[in-house]
């Protein structure tokens, strides 16, 4: 039974990332319309940028989880002024393409100077230890990164969903031509939207240091996972991805635990029969 | 909202008459290149590659339907033929047959299941499912995992043709190159193709018409992985070893690069891309990782300044169809 939990709270956990990253990509697909290559790539600048701000300038994880998603962030925004806003009106291929030339870009560099082995990354002298569950023994450091990610999967979800910024971000989707002539600067929210979901990912990167190492590849594989999750969730709502991202994330620690062979294949596989039953994806929209 | 293809030029009798002789100079200097000093490895590789990039183009400059998956059927077709020539002893032709029909069962597969979702969607679909199918291969018995399968014996084709001479297997991969083709070239230009060009414009309208566009689709789904098995097939006697990078999404994306650089829906584009990049790799070597990063920054120009591509440039200057 222990190694039954210890796998349910690893599935939780990996559904933490995968939540983080899908809502980052539903945001920045719903504004942009553009399916975001690059967003594993941003993950792993997050992680590496908390290890540059502890490493040479001894700032600690806590102003890590707050100042790596900002770097990161402007970065984003920096992209999507000097490339992605070229793209408008286009067909949306182009900006997978783009993309994916950014991540190899930034990927490559980050290969370039620390070679492809891990660098690492303590756990804060706060979180470490565990705490007896009476049934399971729980690091707590594992515990906090779910509960924490859970805390901003909602907090994006009321941002978008019930705040009055949020109203104007559904409205420019709709029809930004409209919102323009209410006064809205379109333009300069699309920057800033971008820029909220490229932070996600980073933060998803900060809160993944000190569990994983800090790899130049450790958003190129996880990134197709979360394409699958999000073809899943079919990204028609911003609670779809929270929400898949979880389950799917419970489902592969389940069949780590029962079929481990299977472990790294069951999201394509459910995927594959998700898609056979119903085309649109659990909460999707018609694309 | 701009397709992916806008800028390609309707086809006419005389267009045809270009192609034709475009075709028959490429043919002429490929067929040179055993007799010019030019190492013929690296062109057999980079006649692979082209015949996978046009299979890929066939799906995407015709049907508008972006894979970006397509490296699971190069690896899947190689895998089966390097099993089939050096497990169970067949002869190449027979080897090649196997990977082909292998390829054609999986892309009958991977079509029913991606079809169902456009645009976007679709590539991530092709993106999960060929993951998928490297994860499989990375754990099956029969792939050797990491290893790969290595020293594949070449052997004589139809009992005549010994492939471990270098100017032979040059040939053989020439033809199979050119055969696969002509093949494509005459689907793009058949009834079959030009319905396809109208799904790729406008698909409501298509539909509209009467035309099943999920049929089209599927069949130049099933089409274009098969070829691309069949590009799969040809590399294992080049490379003599199938292996894993064949199947990992990084070499779908390099497919991708190969047909973006040449020139999207442009006939002779996939051919001048697979050259240009292939090149590049051999040459730029020395660089190491800094190879990804100027492959990035291809994708990253070519999306932003020239869309059309390289020939598809040269042949909206001349405006001729290329």
């Amino acid at each position: 039974m222990q190694a039954l939990y210890a796998q349910l709270l690893v599935g939780l956990i990996n559904g933490s990332f995968y939540a983080l990253l899908s809502l980052g990509l539903a945001v920045i697909f719903g504004m942009l319309n553009i399916i975001n290559f690059a967003h594993g790539a941003l993950y792993m600048m997050g992680a590496f940028v908390a290890y540059f701000l502890l490493d040479l300038g001894g700032i600690n994880y806590w102003w890590a989880l707050l100042i790596a998603p900002i770097i990161v962030g402007i970065f984003g925004m920096i992209l999507e002024r000097t490339m992605l806003q070229w793209l408008t009106g286009l067909d949306h291929l182009y900006g997978l393409l783009l993309t994916f030339g950014i991540a190899l870009i930034v990927q490559g560099v980050f290969q370039n100077y620390f070679g492809s082995s891990g660098l690492p990354y303590a756990i804060p002298d706060q979180l470490k230890g565990g705490m007896n569950l009476g049934f399971m023994f729980l690091p707590v450091y594992r515990g906090w990164v779910v509960i924490f990610s859970l805390v901003v999967c909602l907090a994006t979800w009321f941002l978008i969903e019930k705040t009055r910024l949020g109203a104007y971000l559904r409205a420019a989707t709709e029809n930004p031509t409209l919102v323009r002539a209410f006064g809205i600067n379109v333009p300069r929210m699309i920057t800033l939207t971008y820029g909220l979901g490229v932070g996600l990912a980073a933060l998803a990167g900060v809160l993944s240091a000190p569990i994983n190492q800090v790899r130049p590849l450790m958003g190129a594989d996880l990134i197709i996972v979360v394409f699958a999750v999000v073809v899943i969730g079919g990204m028609g709502s911003i609670m779809g991805s929270i929400i898949t991202g979880f389950a799917l994330g419970v489902i592969e620690g389940l069949t780590k635990y029962f079929y481990p062979e299977a472990s790294n294949t069951v999201v394509f596989v459910l995927m594959v029969l998700v898609l056979l039953v119903k085309p649109t994806g659990l909460t999707g929209r018609a694309a | 909202m701009t397709a992916l293809t806008d800028d390609t030029l309707p086809v006419t009798p005389r267009a045809m008459r270009d192609e034709m002789i475009v075709f028959v100079v490429m043919a002429l200097l490929l067929a040179a290149v055993p007799f010019s000093g030019i190492y013929p490895f690296f062109v057999m590789q980079a006649l692979c590659f082209a015949l996978l990039a046009c299979a890929f183009n066939l799906l995407i400059g015709y049907g508008g339907l972006l894979s970006f998956g397509h490296a699971m059927f190069l690896g899947t077709a190689g895998y089966c033929s390097a099993h089939a020539l050096k497990v169970w002893g067949l002869p190449p032709e027979l080897g090649i047959l196997v990977g082909v029909a292998a390829a054609f069962l999986l892309s009958v597969v991977t079509g029913y299941v991606s079809i169902r979702r456009q645009g976007i969607y679709f590539s991530m679909i092709t993106l999960a499912l060929s993951q998928l199918l490297y994860f499989i291969y990375l754990q099956a018995p029969f792939t050797h995992g990491e290893d790969g399968i290595q020293g594949i014996p070449q052997g004589h084709m139809f009992g005549v043709f010994d492939l471990s001479k270098p100017t032979v297997l040059y040939y053989v991969v020439l033809i199979g190159f050119l055969a696969g083709f002509l093949l494509i070239y005459r689907i793009i230009n058949s009834p079959f193709g030009e319905v396809l060009k109208s799904i790729r414009e406008n698909e409501q309208r298509a539909i509209s018409l009467g035309y099943r566009t999920d049929q089209y689709k599927f069949l130049a789904f099933v089409l274009s992985g098969t070829l691309a098995g069949f590009a799969g097939s040809l590399k294992v006697f080049v490379a003599q070893n199938a292996s894993l990078t064949d199947v990992h999404w990084s070499m779908s994306g390099e497919v991708v690069l190969m047909t973006l650089v040449g020139g999207l829906g442009t006939i002779f584009g996939p051919v001048v891309g697979a050259f240009v990049i292939i090149a590049m790799q051999q040459y730029l070597a020395s660089f190491g990782q800094w190879v990804t990063v100027i492959q990035g920054a291809i994708f990253v120009i070519c999306v932003l300044t020239f869309r059309r591509g390289v020939i598809g440039e040269i042949a909206h200057f001349l405006r001729r169809s290329l």
